[in-house]
């Protein structure tokens, strides 16, 4: 199996479009799961503000949006990437639709590493008159870094997963050359080739957060 | 006791959990005046209503009847900020210790420092004179999960201590650690309070705790007090039902019946050890002793005694292996051998 240079050079583009959408898409995603994921464990009802109305509105509405199928978010929320990004083909418009899939899950996930830290620490940083803004960034934070990292782990693979499916919608990356030509154009070698690539950034990914996890864990001795 | 205004005054204190399954009333008129200066225990069983109690008094928990004076000031009144300002007034550890795990131990000890925006420099300067005083200034730089539970409790204590509270408040804070671990954990907070003038409130369910420390003691029993006293006063003669149990124990109850009997015989080489005395101590069971004869040979005691075992399986076979493990020759009798 031998490739040209026109090849090769796809691929490479496809890796950096890949890498693009991924990068952007997981640190917008963040930007808006954590704070939701800090609302969600806030406000709950054993929580250290407890405001049950607004935990259960937004729960619902992430549940509301994890529940719809990647593939038909992408289409409903097309008005949406029109409207930020001014096009509705290319990396760049994958990149909302993405977002809006991931932040939802990342809050849920970012809301469960919350919750696996101590209740007695939070309860300690109380008895010291801590306020629910410095338990959250002083306790709840630091004390759940390494879960927040693996968690980390398992989303931005989620994000790579979605982000291959832009093939269909016009989209760019690894994804969309194993669609458009493994798959319409029945080249099997180009596909396995593309499939690889992706298996090794997944790879990556994953052993890098984990790695760092467990490098920035004190709790091991 | 300086019988002046008391430092915390429990005035009806009341707390109610509604659950599932209906209420639960852990606190109902509770009473209470601890004075400056002192070491006040709060002893009872378990599910009494000690750990409800004491978070009531910090506001961990929010009172639904009655009222906590701090001070004089009424907490009922205080806003957040308010409760926050009384909190850094009262440190408090825990059985479970309760340190930050990803924080090494110096910076724990400037956590609450850090709460209040004291100075870096100035907190760490005063959280390695606190170190030093609960005997921890070489593992500053040591994190939680390399440190024996001992000294975790150390690190909590100096992390209570960083913000010169005038109340420290302790929930079992020796329940997870050794005999002598507890000890030397119960010397300090001696030592804190007679050193610093802290007030250090003590809940236990263990007599020994308040009996190493506690000028006063309340003994709380089903939600509610039952007596209030000097330590020696409830020592010498508890007035409830539930004070004589926890100070004299289960064991002056023991049921014996017609339990095993066992024959223990002095042979020279047992008896230069009190070996009654070491196995009721041992095995925390009372034995009735039913026949002795013992008769001095040169100097070493030679003989035989029959003991009564409690009538529970489980003490029986402790004085079984007790007496098999220390090499006491031994021997199971029937009531018709003497
Ligand atoms: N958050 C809660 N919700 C419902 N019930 C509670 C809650 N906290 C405590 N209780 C109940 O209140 C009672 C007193 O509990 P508390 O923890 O104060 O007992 P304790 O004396 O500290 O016991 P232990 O020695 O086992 O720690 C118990 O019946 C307990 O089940
Ligand atoms: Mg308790």
């Amino acid at each position: 199996m031998t490739f040209d240079a026109a090849t090769m050079d796809m691929i490479l583009k496809g890796i950096q479009e890949t890498l693009y959408m991924v990068g952007v898409s997981s640190v917008l995603s963040y930007l808006i799961g954590i704070p939701l994921g800090i609302v969600l464990v806030v406000t709950d009802k054993n929580g250290i503000r407890p405001i049950p109305a607004v935990q259960t509105v937004l729960g619902i509405a992430i549940n509301l949006l994890r529940a719809v199928p990647f593939i038909i978010l992408l289409i409903m929320v097309m008005p949406i990437t029109q409207a930020l990004v001014g096009t509705l083909v290319g990396s760049k418009a994958i990149v909302p639709p993405l977002v809006i899939a991931a932040a939802p899950y990342i809050a849920r996930m970012v809301e469960s590493s919350f919750k696996e830290v101590d209740a007695g620490v939070i309860e300690a940083a109380k008895s010291m008159g801590a306020g629910t803004f410095q338990i959250v960034w002083k306790v709840l934070l630091p004390e759940a870094k390494p879960s927040l990292l693996v968690g980390a782990a398992i989303s931005i693979t989620t994000i790579l997963g979605y982000s291959a499916m832009a093939g269909f919608v016009g989209g760019g990356g690894l994804g969309a050359i194993a669609i458009n030509h493994g798959y319409y154009r029945y080249e099997l070698g180009l596909m396995l080739v593309t499939a690889a690539i992706l298996v090794i950034i997944v790879q990556i990914i994953q052993e890098v957060m984990m790695r760092l996890s467990r490098a920035t864990d004190r709790r091991i001795r | 006791m300086e019988q002046k205004e008391p430092i915390i005054r429990l005035d009806h204190l009341g707390k109610e959990f509604h659950t599932v399954n209906g209420t639960v009333k852990a606190l109902e008129d509770i009473n209470l005046d601890i004075y400056a200066g002192e070491i006040f225990g709060i002893i009872g069983l378990s599910g009494a209503g000690k750990s409800t109690l004491v978070r009531c008094i910090n506001y961990l928990e929010v009172p639904t009847a009655g009222d906590v004076v701090f001070e004089g000031i009424s907490m009922k009144g205080l806003d957040r900020a308010g409760i926050n300002q009384v909190r850094r007034s009262m440190g408090m550890i825990f059985q479970q210790f309760n340190l930050l795990s990803q924080r090494n131990v110096l910076k724990n000890v400037c956590f609450p420092m850090e709460l209040q925006k004291t100075p870096k420099d100035q907190a760490v300067k005063r959280a390695r004179e606190l170190l030093d005083m609960v005997g921890l200034a070489d593992r500053e730089k040591a994190y939680p999960a390399q440190l024996s539970g001992g000294q975790k409790q150390r690190v909590a204590i100096a992390r209570a201590l960083a913000t010169n509270p005038k109340v420290l408040l302790c929930d079992e804070a020796t329940s997870a650690l050794d005999p002598n671990t507890t000890k030397a954990i119960l010397q300090l907070l001696k030592e804190i309070n007679r050193k610093l003038g802290v007030t250090v409130i003590v809940i236990t369910h263990e007599m020994g705790v308040i009996e190493a420390i506690c000028d006063r003691v309340a003994i709380i029993d089903k939600s509610h007090i039952a007596e209030v006293g000097s330590v020696s006063e409830i020592f010498s003669g508890p007035k409830s039902a539930i004070g004589r149990q926890l100070i004299m124990g289960d064991t002056v109850h023991a049921d014996f019946g017609d339990s095993k009997l066992v024959r223990i015989i002095f042979d020279g080489r047992a008896s230069n050890e009190p070996v009654l005395a070491n196995l009721i101590l041992a095995c925390k069971v009372p034995v009735n002793i039913m026949y002795a004869a013992t008769k001095d040979v040169n100097g070493t005691a030679l003989g035989q005694m029959i003991i009564q075992l409690p009538k529970d399986e489980g003490e029986e076979k402790r004085v079984m292996n007790y007496l098999a493990t220390a090499g006491i020759p031994h021997e199971e009798v029937t009531r018709d051998d003497f």
